[in-house]
């Protein structure tokens, strides 16, 4: 026994170094091209996926918004029968909300917020991994419905009893339940994690008040993932027992309250809409300071309304179901806490506002973006609040007036929040700058195509046009508008084309002009991720930052003189971490995060479609399990004094 | 990009370089946390956040279930109370609940073994601490316990069926077992992560410096028997 125990010493001479047994448990060496990115547990890299992937089923909700607007070019259309038009606006709503709005806040999450508050990596980086890689799974399989009978076809929301077995027999509502439930493994993980990294990852000398707001929304965002997700998560386990397994709870022929459903869907549904905007408010708070070259004006209250929108998020929910019956009391308590929830959304577009004005306003791509937001978001707020007065909703409810809405908050809120982030943050991920003519024209197509084609929508709405409804007839007096929203639903389409147009032209310029070296900090910025070269080096921050306070790298770039003017001391390129990683300590990839991602959705398949899947599923899982758990917490290469039977410790 | 060597050698005076803290043991990817809590710790409190909206969600659907079951039953909707056994409908017509069914002294003795197993989790992680040897002891007592529990709750709920209470005979039954079900589940986990540290205190890897460890097992399995407190109390307790 003591033989294999402590093996003797090698003669001298030769390598001391020892092969250590580890078989399948070794974690991946410094692998190159496809396996590096499968088996990455680097923030930026999950980050990168996290926005790819999202853009994969951007275009995939993309085709199937044209499909609709095709359908409803003209009354009478035979393009589209009714139950695939059903199937297409469902799916076209599912896939934007949870494949697309929320990966793309998961996606700057990722890439920033280690990055701002000045940390290497994310808390649990394996972790990480596994969120992205089950999100991406259970994306593919939400959307393998398409092939497998179709897709969901209840609307994005899938009320009850309409979403039971007996009123949508396919498949379609399974997938869209066990898929979201998937989708969900990986927002719950990732909330815990990048919570974690905000709270007990900060630099040296960043206090909670020092934190960029970005970061603060983005923490705000994550703790709304965190407490909401499991409401849906209850919700669809319900349904799926119901349509799977013959439970009762939406049954209503045996006394079954089908508003069950709504309550919990829209208390995860609230707190939703609120995830998909906060980062985007984060973002153009980062954009507006930069190019109106002041401090976020009243940074306190910029936060505080975050958290405050955070909390009321919660509750406001029944404002969605007004009219199905939940009482004057009910009606009267959550039409007040509506109106209040505006307050916080409304110190934001002020507090925006209150930067600009006076600002040295440089009007290039990202900031024309920002302000599209602020002004877009705006219209869309206040046909919003308009609708928590009860009367005013059930005028509006289920017709086009509230597609016109959330589509102002969500595509000219969010998403072009997400845009002024991109051509933002583009430099500092890949070194080179998007180019900013292209990106103008690129403005000017979304913003055009978006107020054609959702504007029109609230005279649609306005004129009784019910939403969900295949077609229309050519006497309802809907052509005109409907038209005009088609032709510029097309438009839109070219316009987040352009996206990818931009980053291919840009790209091959850069290329042409032998990548000249953009700088660490090309747009004379403010928050830590400035601090360090473009594209961000691999371990991040030579040295832990330490932060004196807010915006503590624009302090360090301008200083006042004796005269009490600002003055420029040093500029970022010079003060910028020079990007020397020697000696820092990074986590090894690992085969397990993706291996135990891919098990799941094939378990969601056993419950669909063959019981009997299940046991290679779980058979799979547990090895992926066990891997992780055994795999040693640290490459053995990189670091040989570590202890190496962390791996309970560092999941 | 600038010269990595002279940056390194003379740092501009406002640079991050300049105003480095020397931290040894952030240079290694460190132990300092800004809250002075560890990650794995603060990440199982956030864990634990989520799961009190998951149980919350879970007992609302529950207590709206039971609500609409009995007032459909008493009010004597025909389509509810032909997929009743017979017996059920007596039984609720007279009582207006389900407590008839139940087995409180059984189900009392089944939760204060769960409760007592919260105490043996605290002896084991103090054993841990001090290193003494003894985590083995407690540890297995602790997921004997546990197991105990679930022996009892599959005995219940072999019970139950036997009775006529199905999982899809009616709304109760469906939230009956799903609630209970969800927490045995819970309390399954929590016993799989107890027998791994069994196996690992047996193995002498579960010595002091993995007492955290130990105390995250333990944060899970004292939620997990806090829920069953209410579980209990408003499923078996509350007319």
């Amino acid at each position: 026994m003591a033989i294999i125990e402590e093996p003797l010493a090698l003669p001298e001479g030769t390598s001391t170094k020892v092969e250590r047994p580890l078989g399948a448990y070794t974690r991946p060496r410094n692998p190159a091209g496809l396996v590096n990115w499968l088996t990455t547990v680097d923030h930026k890299k999950i980050g990168i996926m996290y926005g790819t992937a999202a853009l994969f089923f951007l275009v995939i909700g993309g085709v199937a918004a044209l499909l609709i607007r095709i359908q409803l070019a003209v009354p009478d259309s035979q393009f589209l029968s009714a139950d695939a038009y059903n199937q297409i606006f469902t799916m076209h709503g599912t896939v934007m909300i949870f494949l697309v709005v929320m990966p793309v806040g998961a996606a700057f999450a990722n890439y920033l917020l280690p990055l701002q508050v000045g940390a290497r990596d994310v808390a649990f980086p394996r972790i990480n991994a596994f969120s992205f890689w089950i999100f991406f799974f259970g994306g593919l399989m939400l959307n393998t419905s398409w092939f497998l009978g179709g897709g969901a076809d209840g609307g994005w929301f899938n009320y009850a009893p309409n979403n039971g077995i007996a009123y949508s027999p396919t498949p379609g509502i399974d997938f869209w339940n066990i898929g979201l439930l998937i989708v969900g493994i990986g927002s719950l993980t990732g909330s815990v994690n990048l919570i974690t990294t905000v709270l007990n990852m900060r630099a040296p000398g960043m206090s909670m008040m020092k934190v960029p707001v970005f970061t603060w929304m983005t923490l705000v965002t994550q703790f709304l993932l965190l407490l909401a997700i499991p409401v849906l998560t209850v919700a669809q386990v319900l349904l799926s027992t119901d349509r799977l397994f013959g439970a009762n709870f939406f049954n209503v022929e045996q006394g079954a309250d089908p508003l069950l459903w709504q309550h919990l869907f829209w208390i995860f549904g609230h707190p939703e809409v609120y995830l998909m905007i906060l980062p985007a408010f984060g973002i153009v708070s980062e954009v507006i300071p930069t190019f109106a070259r002041k401090p976020i004006f009243g940074y306190p209250f910029m936060v505080f309304s975050g958290i405050a929108i955070g909390f009321m998020g919660f509750g406001v929910w029944a404002h969605h179901m007004f009219v199905a019956g939940i009482g004057p009391l009910s009606v009267t308590a959550f039409t007040l806490a509506t109106m209040f929830i505006a307050v916080p959304t409304g110190v934001k577009i002020l507090n925006w506002l209150a930067t600009l004005w006076g600002g040295r306003l440089t009007l290039n791509t990202p900031m024309l973006f920002a302000i599209a937001l602020v002004t877009q978001f705006t219209i869309g707020g206040l046909s919003g609040v308009s609708h928590s007065l009860a009367a005013h909703d059930t005028q509006q409810t289920d017709t086009y007036y509230i597609v016109a809405h959330f589509h102002y908050v969500l595509f000219g809120g969010a998403f072009f929040g997400f845009v002024a982030g991109m051509y933002f943050w583009w430099p500092k991920a890949f070194g080179y700058k998007l180019n900013d003519k292209i990106g103008k024209v690129h403005f000017w197509t979304m913003v055009v195509g978006f107020n054609l084609t959702f504007g029109p929508q609230h005279i649609l709405g306005l004129q009784g046009m019910p939403r969900r409804m295949h077609t229309y007839a050519d006497a309802q007096g809907f052509n005109l508008w409907n038209a005009v929203s088609t032709f510029g639903s097309f438009i839109l389409g070219i316009g987040t084309l352009m996206v990818l147009f931009n980053a291919a032209v840009s790209y091959r310029n850069w290329r042409a002009a032998a990548r000249p070296d953009v700088g660490p900090d090309p747009w004379d910025s403010r928050s830590l991720e400035w601090s360090i070269q473009s594209p961000t080096p691999e371990h991040n921050f030579d040295v832990d930052p330490v932060v004196t306070q807010l915006d503590d790298f624009w302090h360090r770039k301008y200083q006042k003189d004796e005269n009490g003017t600002l003055r420029q001391v040093h500029t970022g390129d010079e003060i910028a971490q020079p990007g020397n990683g020697e000696g820092v300590h990074l986590p090894a990839p690992s085969y397990w995060p993706i291996m135990l991602a891919f098990s799941i959705p094939i378990l969601g398949y056993g419950l669909i479609f063959n019981l009997w899947l299940i046991v290679p599923a779980v058979i799979l899982m547990l090895v992926a399990l066990y891997g992780w758990a055994l795999e040693p917490a640290d490459d053995l290469d990189i670091d040989d004094h570590h202890d190496h039977d962390h791996e309970l410790e560092t999941v | 990009m600038t010269d990595v060597a002279a940056l390194d050698n003379r740092p501009v005076a406002n640079s991050y370089l300049a105003t480095a803290l020397d931290d040894h043991d952030d240079a290694h990817g460190g132990h300092r946390t800004s809250l002075g809590l560890s990650n794995m710790k603060l990440a199982m409190w956030l864990f634990l956040g989520s799961e009190c909206l998951l149980f919350g969600a879970l007992i609302s659907t529950y207590l709206l279930s039971k609500a609409r079951f009995v007032t459909e039953v008493v009010a004597g909707n025909p389509l509810v109370t032909s997929t009743m056994p017979a017996e059920l409908i007596q039984e609720f017509a007279e009582s207006q609940s389900v407590e008839p069914m139940y087995d409180i002294p059984f189900t009392s003795a089944s939760s204060f073994i769960l409760l007592m197993s919260s105490l043996t989790m605290v002896l084991a992680h103090k054993a841990t601490v001090e290193d003494n040897g003894q985590n083995k002891i407690w540890l297995s007592a602790t997921a004997l316990l546990g197991s105990i529990f679930i022996a009892g709750q599959v005995y219940e709920f072999t019970a139950f069926y036997r009775e006529g209470l199905t999982y899809t005979g009616n709304l109760f039954g469906s939230a009956f077992y799903t609630l209970t079900g969800f927490h045995g589940a819970h309390v399954t986990g929590g016993i799989l992560m107890l027998l791994s540290l069994v196996y690992m205190a047996f193995r002498g890897k579960l010595r002091s410096d993995r007492a955290e460890t130990v105390e995250l097992v333990g944060l899970y399995w004292h939620f997990v028997d806090i829920v069953w407190v209410l579980i209990f109390t408003i499923v078996y307790l509350i007319p």
